[in-house]
């Protein structure tokens, strides 16, 4: 496969042309909600995230944005990824794909990590380009603030 | 080298053939650009359409700098030995080159780090004299609440973004020429964006987007009219066209070498004698003064009053062997092969789904190509051209507002300079075709 196939996965492919979560969401009155609008300056991506936390669990991720293919699926699959999970699992889901986005193009040694994070895997070829990798940490950038700014995370 | 040369834009025929490159010549340039040779992405050969972002340099301004630092480097315009001499003679001497090169006195060119650099230095010298300095001299510099200064939609960042900053620093207002759907500057309501309130009108000589080339007559005739200064940003020009400031009629122009052909670092500001005269400086410091109290200072004259400080003397010496390696090549015949360069980038346009955001011929336009590929995003068509060796940019090139007002986000642009051939944009043609069904889009 070339790099090019590699950065291209046909699951990173699917997801861009049908993302999920796409159109913002209300959460329900008695769960925390956070919104974020995050933006690659570099090439004017942007994205609207909203998340809705229900105890410590997100309950659910929406987002509108627009950007390219690796932005596009990176979010998608990331609302996949982290709906229904508690919000420390979510946290070590974010910490392992910054450390995947790190490493241009190796992937990671621990398969246990690489396994729990599903499809987001696939973008371990987008690390080789060191100009995308921002492209796929858009949405997790608007995750980790909305998060922030929910109050969910102060307890 | 000539200065008597009047602008002929690349879709402007002369009154004589003046000639393009051959095919043996152009391999000869090319031979002189050491990166050129090198390949990319898997062994793939390099074709650079990135050239408006930033030229590649030819062999003669690498050794010019090496040169520079190996024999003669030493402080410039201080001490009296015999490398401070050397030094200051290359430096001043590359001076002269860049000013003769644009049609200008060389005690009208000031260096600058760069065209970013030298809009700035005329911003804020209008904020300068605004806040009283420069006395009686710097009276057309300052403004009032009300003053009007006019820009163009079209407008890199760089000759934007100072004018919006002058303006909140002194309350004049800023207004602007909108484009039309080719991305030309609109000149139908010229009398209700020009009034008697302009005080400047700044605008970009060739869009780096579309490679539109701005009506520079017919602008500076309608600040003429009212008074105003006007202030060109001249970087995509002066690479590419034979470029006559004093013909042209500007009152400021700016430019940055790297982007023909010279080195990062350096750029310059053009400014009329009796403007540079009368404006008050900028950047204080060293160098720029002529005598100094405790309690004040009395300054150099134009062009040292806008050079304080060390100044980056290997870069300029780069660029004025830049200026004179282009001159000796001849920009007739530059402009010429790159007007049919021009020609080949556009023929993009027949390729389904692919749109040109800028006009659509090689009329009055350079061989700067901005594009949307339906249903595919600019980086993603950028990946694809990179993974064939091809080098183009992605994004918004430092114009959102070009691009908000042709409703996208991002373009992806290729763009030529005088060493690119017509087989490389045919290579970019044939990679380009391929990019949708890549990402199985029709």
């Amino acid at each position: 496969m070339s790099s090019l196939e590699q950065m291209y996965q046909q699951v990173i492919l699917d997801h861009a042309k049908r993302p999920h979560g796409r159109g913002l969401v209300e959460a329900p009155g008695d769960h925390r909600s956070g919104e974020s609008h995050q933006v690659n300056p570099t090439c004017g991506d942007e994205i609207t995230l909203r998340v809705d936390v229900d105890g410590s669990t997100v309950a659910g991720v929406s987002w509108e944005g627009q950007g390219c293919s690796i932005s596009q699926a990176s979010a998608s699959v990331m609302t996949e990824l982290v709906t229904g999970h508690d919000l420390t699992d979510v946290a070590r889901l974010d910490a392992v794909f910054h450390d995947l986005m790190s490493s241009r193009g190796k992937g990671l040694d621990d398969d246990d990590a690489l396994d729990a994070l599903g499809d987001a895997s696939a973008f371990t070829g987008v690390s080789q380009y060191p100009a995308r990798i921002k492209c796929a940490l858009l949405g997790w950038a608007a995750l980790k603030d909305s998060l922030a700014r929910s109050g969910a995370l102060a307890g | 080298m000539t200065t008597t040369d009047t602008v002929r834009p690349a879709g402007t025929p002369g009154s004589h053939d003046p000639g393009t490159l051959g095919a043996a010549e152009l391999a000869a340039v090319r031979a002189d650009f050491p990166l050129l040779g090198r390949t990319v992405r898997g062994g793939r050969p390099l074709v650079y359409l990135d050239s408006a972002a930033t030229s590649q340099k030819p062999n003669v301004v690498l050794e010019a700098e090496v040169d520079f630092y190996e024999q003669r480097n030493a402080a410039v315009h201080r001490g009296a030995h015999q490398l401070a001499e050397e030094a200051t003679e290359a430096f001043e001497d590359a001076r002269a080159a860049v000013a003769g090169f644009v049609g200008a006195d060389t005690d009208e060119i000031v260096w600058t780090p760069g065209a970013t650099a030298a809009l700035n230095l005329v911003a804020y010298a209008f904020s300068n004299a605004t806040a009283g300095r420069g006395g009686a001299a710097a009276e057309r510099f300052r403004l009032a609440p009300g003053d009007e200064i006019v820009v163009t939609e079209a407008e890199h960042h760089a000759n934007l973004v100072p004018w919006q900053e002058l303006c909140a620093r002194t309350g004049a207002v800023l207004r602007w020429f909108g484009v039309d759907d080719e991305g030309r500057i609109d000149l139908a309501d010229a009398d209700r964006v020009i009034t008697d309130r302009t005080r400047v009108v700044a605008f970009g000589h060739v869009s780096n987007v579309t490679g539109a080339v701005a009506p520079v007559a017919e602008l500076v005739a309608a600040a003429r009219r009212v008074g105003a200064l006007t202030v060109l940003d001249a970087c995509q020009s002066v690479p590419h066209l034979p470029v006559d400031l004093h013909a042209l009629g500007v009152d400021f122009a700016a430019f940055s070498a790297h982007k023909m052909l010279g080195p990062t670092g350096v750029g310059a500001l053009y400014g009329r004698r009796e403007l540079l005269e009368a404006m008050p400086p900028v950047t204080t410091g060293g160098s720029m003064v002529e005598v100094v109290t405790m309690a004040e200072t009395t300054y150099a004259p134009p062009p040292q009053r806008f050079e304080a400080g060390t100044q980056m003397v290997a870069q300029a010496v780069g660029m004025g062997v830049a200026a004179q390696w282009l001159g000796e090549l001849g920009m007739d015949r530059v402009a010429r092969h790159e007007r049919e360069l021009a020609a080949e980038l556009v023929r993009i346009g027949e390729i389904p789904g692919v749109r040109i955001v800028g006009p659509a011929d090689a009329h009055d336009r350079l061989a700067v190509v901005s594009f949307v590929v339906d249903g595919v995003h600019a980086h993603d068509v950028g990946q694809v051209l990179d993974d064939r060796g091809i080098a183009v940019r992605v994004g918004h090139h430092c114009a959102q507002p070009l691009h908000r007002r042709f409703g996208v986000a991002a373009t992806a642009r290729a763009s030529a300079s005088v060493y690119t051939t017509a087989e490389e944009i045919a290579a970019f043609r044939e990679a380009l075709a391929g990019v949708r069904a890549f990402f199985g889009v029709d």
